[in-house]
């Protein structure tokens, strides 16, 4: 296989990974991943510096759209954002003594965690009186609904902060943006309406990222060969999702997706098992 | 948009702001990576592709200096890569722009929030965690 081949496959993969990607709300990068190693049979360290790239062209990609309609929570974001941020720092320096084979099994076992989580009934309703703490931080917001703006006060926050730590922990080892573990801080513990909690964890997975990749880039994990058919794929294939999701009744798609995330993660944690990484 | 009238104008203003800042940095860096990659092609798309073993990408592509350096004779590879910093740098430039937001909003306990995500992320950065 030559590079120009090479490149085309991946540039229409990472353009299916970005579609499949912000349709179901999972992020580019977990479908980043598996493409590489297991089809590509790239190592995983260039496939986790991909799927970092991947993760801030999908977020920072709809997160433009999402904080200008206002539903994104900026001050739940950023406070988060250190928990976060913290983690990802982490997450980039426990990664030089793990082995791969490990990261591999991680991976695999988030992979059917977020799989999981796509299909969990979400709650939508709002708080209406929160935790001492989240008037303290300023925490507490609204959201626009087709009823007009919904207030929503939220709880909790210490268990969704070190949560959240976690996620970034994560995300700084594997490349992926740990949407589900994001969400699941907020929405779960915190108790956040689930649009608000989607949007404003996209919206940190940007920043989650960053934070590792000047890291990862510094030690050659990002190779241009590969960086750049993934961010033009990514970032076309999310462009074409945010358009399709307003027409589309993604449910049974979800199902599918997570299907098919389930058995790729468990051939990635067979592979990793047997030291084939 | 209704939220104009229930949102303080303030931050109405900041989400207008971020919204525009990660839209062009996305735009930009796209840009630059395809730039950089047809030409990339043109003139590597006949090779073989070397992945499967991980060494490391060579100085060049790694530091700033390298990748400045590649840039100033035409380098390819460094023409990407700069779209790659370009990209990382856009949430970055976002929290810097929040930061402002904030100083203009005079809401002082986030402003020291977003000065500790900026102080994590400049750690990281240059804070040797390469190695």
């Amino acid at each position: 296989m030559t590079i120009l081949t090479f490149t085309i496959i991946l540039l229409l993969g990472a353009y299916l990974a970005g579609l499949a990607g912000s349709l179901t709300g999972l992020g580019g990068g977990v479908v980043i991943i598996p493409l590489l190693t297991l089809f590509f049979h790239v190592d995983i360290r260039y496939a986790i510096g991909a799927a970092l790239v991947a993760s801030i062209a999908t977020s920072s990609g709809s997160a433009s759209a999402y904080v200008k309609e206002g539903i994104t929570n900026i001050r739940l974001g950023m406070f988060l954002e250190i928990a976060t941020t913290t983690g990802a720092v982490i997450g980039a320096i426990l990664a030089i003594y793990t082995p791969v084979n490990l990261v591999a099994i991680l991976f695999g076992v988030m992979l059917i965690f977020s799989a999981a989580m796509t299909l969990r009934k979400k709650h939508e309703g709002a708080l209406l009186e929160g935790s001492k703490l989240s008037y303290k931080l300023k925490l507490n917001g609204s959201y626009p609904t087709k009823d007009g703006m919904v207030d929503y006060k939220l709880k909790n926050v210490g268990a969704g902060f070190s949560i959240m730590t976690v996620a970034g922990m994560l995300s700084g080892l594997l490349g992926i943006g740990s949407g589900a573990l994001k969400v699941l801080a907020m929405d779960t513990a915190m108790k956040v309406p689930f649009r608000v909690s989607t949007t404003t964890s996209n919206f940190m997975v940007g920043v989650t990222a960053a934070a590792s990749a000047v890291v990862y880039l510094q030690r050659g994990y990002i190779d241009p060969g590969i960086a750049f058919p993934v961010i033009i794929g990514v970032l076309a294939g999310a462009f074409t999702g945010s358009k399709l999701l307003m027409k589309i009744d993604v449910k049974k798609l979800k199902l599918i997706f997570s299907i098919a995330i389930t058995l790729i993660a468990l051939n990635m944690i067979y592979n990793g098992i047997n030291h084939k990484f | 948009m209704k939220t104009k009238e229930t949102k303080k104008m303030t931050d109405y203003d900041m989400e207008q702001l971020i919204g525009q800042v990660l839209r062009y940095g996305v735009l930009l860096s796209g840009s630059v990576a395809i730039i950089g990659g047809i030409w990339y092609l043109f003139q590597q798309g006949s090779r073989i592709p070397h992945y499967t073993k991980f060494t490391g990408e060579p100085a060049g592509y790694t530091s700033f200096n390298g990748i400045y350096k590649g840039l100033l004779s035409g380098s390819a590879t460094e023409i990407i890569q700069l779209g790659v910093v370009i990209l990382i740098a856009t949430p970055i430039i976002r929290i810097i722009f929040s930061l402002v937001s904030f100083i203009f909003e005079k809401d002082k306990l986030y402003i020291v929030v977003t000065f500790i995500v900026l102080a994590i992320i400049l750690f990281s950065m240059f804070g040797g965690l390469a190695i």
